[in-house]
């Protein structure tokens, strides 16, 4: 090789530091969280929660039972309106729009903002029912739109190859981990923009969990995805950002691997490094 | 944060691990610390037995490297390590690289002295060269003492050593080469001297590679190629 193809073909280190740096910072924000005071009944559960969650990025909500995530994971789509005595004040904007605001319908928000829980609870339906039910119930009832919708849903949850063969069999026969993704498939069928995962991967064995994980990377290419999980290590490698809560409280939010490998705050390091508040 | 970064751990098993590895550490750069002792002792009273001892004794030293390392690849496999847990064993395996290299580097020296014990010549050299050397352990003790304390408060203190080490090289090395000029007999001789000063001279950068680990560990910041002038900035700043 002469020096002329050498520097032709060398890489330009700035330029592709800077494409990283350039690629992490285009953040739109999706949600944001403004001052959010949460009770049941006396009882403070959430205390002033501030944070903003970045467009098509996952964040993690990490910290101890009790501290507060699943109840503002829940806030998002306002599972929380289900529980009695419950009072929240302050504000969470989905695209600039505050979702406590009168005039928000809340089966339209939760449209937008699907959610998958910690057990798999698939309908006692067909595998093919299980997805197009959000559909149906928005009154689509057209074969064509119907099938194509759950081939796309399914495939997105990594679920097609398996099941295609399949798709008129009980979804109570199939296994944990592929009811898990089925109800994820059953998420992303009616296209929301966020979804929000609460524990997702803890009922499963480590392979189910690893197509979980794999799946998350997958779909925060077209979703906003919030994830509750007391796996740290999975925190870790699934999530852009994370927060770590405790005692209702946000103590420090930041970039995955800045939290990981270097956190601002004792509580943060003493939580994660495993060692005595 | 507090002093006893190490303890603390709600599994009682993995602190026991820790500090099992840090003693381990402290262990090992004691062993070099008395290599470098020995060798130079070797190299300047011309005591050979001293210097087959050293030779001797640096397989204990990688033995201990091999060993250290296992360990913390397999705390990395089995507890999954974060933030200061993390970096600790980071540095440790990086710490435990250095302080083999500076153990060859002893080695080296006492093989010197063996060859230089069957060359006639004068051995007037020595002065400059025990001073040097004191400067070199001393760093080198100062970045253990370090590592064992946790702590980087006086850590450029150590590093800043460097330039002095540094100038007693280069000034060394002019009058090595002022001897070969003297007396082209003097050459195979000063060649050998002029290794082991050489040796010396790395074995203090090595100390200060040991130092950058260090404030990495405490601090979580990469704090390499950077001059005595912006180490210093980067201790300081919180």
């Amino acid at each position: 090789m002469t020096a002329q193809e050498v520097r032709t073909h060398a890489i330009d280190i700035n330029s592709v530091l800077n494409n990283r740096a350039k690629h992490s910072e285009t953040n739109e924000i999706s949600i944001k969280v403004e001052n959010l005071n949460l009770f049941y009944g006396d009882k403070q559960a959430l205390h002033a929660i501030n944070m903003e969650m970045s467009k098509k990025k996952v964040t993690a909500y990490i910290g101890p039972s009790g501290c507060g995530k699943s109840t503002l994971l829940r806030c998002i789509n306002r599972m929380n309106d289900l529980v009695d005595n419950v009072t929240i004040d302050g504000k969470i904007l989905l695209d600039n729009e505050n979702i406590f605001d009168k005039s928000v319908n809340v089966a339209a928000l939760r449209r937008r903002v699907g959610m998958v829980f910690q057990k798999p609870n698939p309908f006692p339906k067909s595998i093919f029912e299980n997805v197009a039910y959000g559909l149906r119930i928005q009154g689509i009832n057209d074969k064509r739109i119907l099938e194509e919708t759950v081939e796309n849903a399914l495939r997105g949850a990594a679920l097609w190859d398996e099941m295609k063969d399949r798709l008129d069999d009980n979804a109570l026969g199939m296994s944990g981990g592929q009811q898990q993704r089925l109800v994820i498939a059953r998420a992303i069928a009616i296209e929301p923009e966020v979804l929000l995962l609460d524990e997702p991967a803890s009922a499963l064995d480590p392979i189910s969990t690893l197509k979980i994980e794999e799946l998350i990377n997958e779909l925060k290419e077209k979703y906003t995805i919030v994830i509750v999980t007391h796996n740290m290590q999975q925190a870790a490698r699934v999530s852009d950002y994370t927060a770590f809560m405790y005692m209702g409280e946000l103590v420090e939010m930041g970039t995955t691997s800045e939290l990981f490998t270097n956190p601002k705050k004792k509580q943060t390091e003493d939580y994660i490094t495993g060692r005595y508040g | 944060m507090d002093n006893n970064k190490i303890g603390h751990h709600i599994s009682g098993q993995f602190n026991r691990e820790l500090e099992d590895i840090r003693n381990k550490v402290l262990t090992m750069g004691g062993l070099v610390e008395q290599q470098i002792e020995l060798a130079i002792q070797a190299f300047t009273s011309n005591d050979m037995e001293m210097a087959e001892l050293v030779i001797k004794q640096d397989n204990q030293v990688d033995a201990m490297e091999m060993d250290i390392d296992l360990e913390c690849t397999q705390i990395l496999a089995l507890r999954q390590p974060t933030a200061f847990d993390l970096r600790l064993l980071l540095t440790v395996i990086k710490v435990i690289n250095e302080l083999e290299i500076a153990g060859d580097l002893a080695e080296r020296i006492a093989k010197m002295a063996i060859q230089l014990s069957d060359v006639d010549g004068k051995n007037d050299q020595y002065y400059e060269i025990q001073h040097m050397s004191d400067l070199v352990k001393e760093m080198l003790h100062g970045a253990l003492d370090a590592f064992a304390r946790m702590s980087i408060d006086d850590i450029t203190l150590i590093t800043g050593k460097d330039e002095n080490v540094d100038r007693e090289y280069g000034s060394i090395v002019r009058q090595l080469i002022t001897h070969m000029m003297e007396d082209p007999r003097n050459i195979t001789r000063t060649l050998n001297v002029l290794w082991t000063v050489r040796a010396m001279e790395r074995i203090g950068d090595h100390a200060c590679y040991i130092c950058e680990h260090l404030i990495f560990m405490i601090k979580g910041e990469a704090v390499r190629h950077l001059s005595q002038e912006e180490l210093e900035q980067k201790v300081k700043s919180q």
